[in-house]
């Protein structure tokens, strides 16, 4: 007979670790609801799947004529369509799963108020659920790599490490936006903005050699700065690849993913209470 | 069996209990509240998970000092009143929400069935919400795909597995859910009132399978308010009582106290306040009473012997014609019958003159089912003038002493009905 576990209940204070140990034992509950939220999510719908390329696909269609066209935002020597678009697709990727993150806790709290699993689970899910829209919405940047005759280097090998820094990142965010979200609501109301201004400082839809030198410092802690710079360089090699950014970017993601499920751990012990 | 496989020590459990926002009286008032609601919210919803001295005054402690322990294999039942912190503590054993103080200790894999079909999406289909829902319970997937078939088997909705829940009638939902649930294999099973679900011959399957693991070796804790339920499945129970535990022992001497004690609905209610009273100008009702044979107030009877239904009034107006009315619940809130006073000839269709009156309805012995019997006493001018009413105001219970009446000699489980009339029946031999 296998010895049974042992569990020990009592009253937690203060922060907690990431219980890695815990977290793989319920490793197929993230699993189903990783499924569920793909299944789910374009259920009903007549378009379904194409969703997760309309979206990307027509906000570079606005920016294209807004900031390429008529505001003739530089675009690095590239055309602006793929120029936005390249970066847009990790922006959407982003955005979706920091807002999904945020308000999973309130949208599952059923779960969290009627049975015990890590509540990490969660706020996770959508961080892995969201990829599938991001990989479909590369069909339409290979449409656009073969029409505007732009193609990646060897550096494309980078790409899944970027992808990973920004999972990190929007785990880190997600995770410490849904615990607030928990017990104050205002957070679903402050997240768009959060997230529109996020963009806009951001290299989404201009260059980050647009920003004044002075203030280069300061723009290169945003996170996202070094994963979009670093997505258009490997895919578009429109500059050499920003090492010193995407450094940046990575050492700010892992702080900002620790910050964020820690507090997450250190706030989980009473969302069965207030959610 | 002597293994302590729970060990609860000294648990308690507070909570904070939103404050009533006062509202503003002047417009002057109501600008300066509206701008300073953002800093009363903020502080208000801080509080919801900080305790300080000086913000007191709407804590409340669900539980209060709770120990207990179980050995493996033993069936706990926990009762009490709404509000009594039944939930609570199973809330606390099933790991959803912390204790404020003291601490648990338990060997083995526990599994919680708070609620049927948590988890279940309605847009996946059935066979999706058994893999989802099972992994929610904390299943593996490999133990879901080897119960699959079991599971189906046992929902009744095999045809319908692939299509998306949102199109099963809430029947088939609750079986599939309830179907999920019942494989689940834990060391510990923590189970709060789920059983009352589904129609009767689907609750009496959920019961059977209920029976099998509580007698299966496991350790299970089950809340409800069924005291049949309770009395059949557990050994030893628990009665809560404003978060503290007041009896701990056998299932029969616990439901005894709960029932007797005035606890749960009484066997008894009087008014002692013609002014408070149910009714209005024409009638009040001044006391309702459960009593036996011997013209005691009881609260406890055997299924074969006879209850009497007392009600008292004041009728204050002349000129009425009056009918009195019960209604006959069981525990699972279905009404059974309704009584009018009709057998009774002497006031039909006559105006009663002001004073008390005393009704009194017989049960005949060997017509009632085992449970619990709660009722509503009506007072009423017909068609359809209500003059006093007295919702679920008295409840008693009836025990089944295990032969005689209509089970005679028939010793296993009497089927899942309303009533168990006995009635005349004459056999001749006729060849």
């Amino acid at each position: 007979m296998e010895p049974k576990p042992s569990i020990i209940i009592k009253p937690r204070k203060g922060w907690q670790l990431i219980n890695f140990k815990e977290l793989i034992e319920y490793k197929d509950l993230f699993y189903f609801l990783v499924r569920r939220d793909i299944k789910v999510r374009y259920k009903q719908t007549v378009l379904g799947g194409l969703w997760a390329i309309i979206q990307p696909f027509f906000l570079m269609v606005i920016f294209s004529l807004f900031f390429g066209a008529l505001a003739k935002v530089p675009s690095e020597g590239i055309p602006y369509p793929i120029f936005s678009y390249s970066a847009m697709i990790a922006w959407i990727y982003f955005s979706n799963t920091v807002s999904g993150a945020s308000n999973s806790l309130v949208s599952n709290s059923s779960l969290v108020s009627k049975v015990y699993f890590p509540r990490l689970i969660v706020p996770l899910s959508p961080v892995v659920a969201f990829l599938l829209d991001f990989a479909i919405s590369f069909i339409i940047l290979f449409g656009m790599m073969l029409y505007f005759q732009v193609y990646p280097g060897v550096t494309v090998l980078f790409l899944p490490l970027l992808v990973i820094i920004m999972m990190l990142l929007a785990s880190g965010v997600g995770t410490f936006l849904a615990s607030l979200n928990a017990k104050y609501r205002d957070i679903q109301y402050t997240i768009s903005f959060l997230l529109q201004f996020w963009m806009f400082a951001s290299p989404v839809v201009y260059p980050v050699s647009m920003v004044p030198e002075r203030f280069q410092i300061i723009y290169a802690i945003n996170p996202m700065t070094g994963i979009i710079e670093g997505f258009r360089s490997v895919l578009l090699q429109t500059t050499a690849f920003p090492t010193r950014l995407i450094l940046i970017s990575g050492l700010v993601s892992v702080c900002i993913f620790i910050g964020g499920a820690m507090y997450f751990r250190r706030t989980e012990r009473y969302f069965a209470d207030v959610i | 069996m002597s293994n302590t496989i729970i060990k609860v020590n000294n648990i308690s459990k507070r909570y904070r209990i939103g404050a009533a926002e006062k509202g503003g009286r002047s417009f002057r008032e109501l600008i300066m509240d509206g701008v300073s609601a953002p800093v009363r919210n903020l502080i208000r919803l801080r509080s919801l998970t900080s305790f300080t001295k000086s913000n007191e005054e709407d804590v409340i402690w669900a539980l209060k000092d709770i120990s207990f322990q179980m050995q493996e294999g033993e069936v706990l039942g926990i009762i009490g009143r709404n509000g009594a912190g039944k939930s609570t503590l199973l809330k606390i054993l099933s790991r959803i929400t912390e204790p404020t103080s003291g601490s648990i200790e338990m060997h083995g894999r526990v599994s919680s069935l708070l609620e049927v079909g948590t988890g279940f999406h309605p847009e996946l289909t059935g066979r999706e919400n058994i893999f989802l829902n099972g992994a929610v319970l904390g299943m593996k997937k490999w133990e879901i795909e080897k119960k699959f078939d079991e599971i189906v088997e046992f929902s009744e909705v095999r045809e319908f597995i692939d299509t998306p829940v949102k199109r099963y009638s809430s029947g088939m939902q609750v079986r599939l859910a309830f179907a999920v649930a019942a494989h689940l294999e834990p060391e510990i099973l923590v189970v709060d009132e789920v059983l009352a679900v589904g129609d009767i011959a689907f609750q009496k399957k959920c019961m059977g399978k209920m029976e099998d693991i509580a007698g299966g070796g496991r350790t299970v804790l089950v809340v409800s308010h069924n005291m049949a339920l309770i009395n059949r499945l557990c050994q030893r129970t628990i009665l809560l009582e404003k978060g503290r535990i007041v009896d701990d022992g056998p299932t029969h001497r616990v439901i005894k106290r709960y029932v007797g004690s005035g606890l749960s609905t009484p066997a008894e209610r009087t008014w002692d306040s013609i002014k408070t009273a149910p009714g209005n100008d024409v009638v009040r009702i001044r006391a309702i009473r459960a009593k036996n044979d011997k013209g005691e107030v009881a609260a406890e009877f055997n299924i074969q012997e006879p209850v009497y239904v007392e009600v008292e009034f004041s009728v204050l107006k002349d000129g009425w014609v009056l009918e009195e009315s019960l209604s006959f619940y069981n525990e699972a809130g279905l009404l059974m019958f309704v009584a009018l006073d009709n057998a009774d000839t002497a006031w039909r269709n006559r105006k009663r003159p002001p004073g008390i009156y005393r009704g009194i309805c017989k049960i005949p012995a060997n017509f009632l089912n085992e449970g619990t019997v709660v009722i509503t006493a009506a007072i009423t001018t017909s068609p359809h003038t209500l003059h006093a009413s007295a919702l679920e105001v008295i409840s008693f219970q009836v025990f089944d002493p295990g032969s005689g009446g209509v089970r005679g000699d028939y010793t296993r489980e009497w089927p899942d009905v309303v009533v168990r009339p006995m009635f005349q029946w004459n056999t001749e031999y006729t060849r």
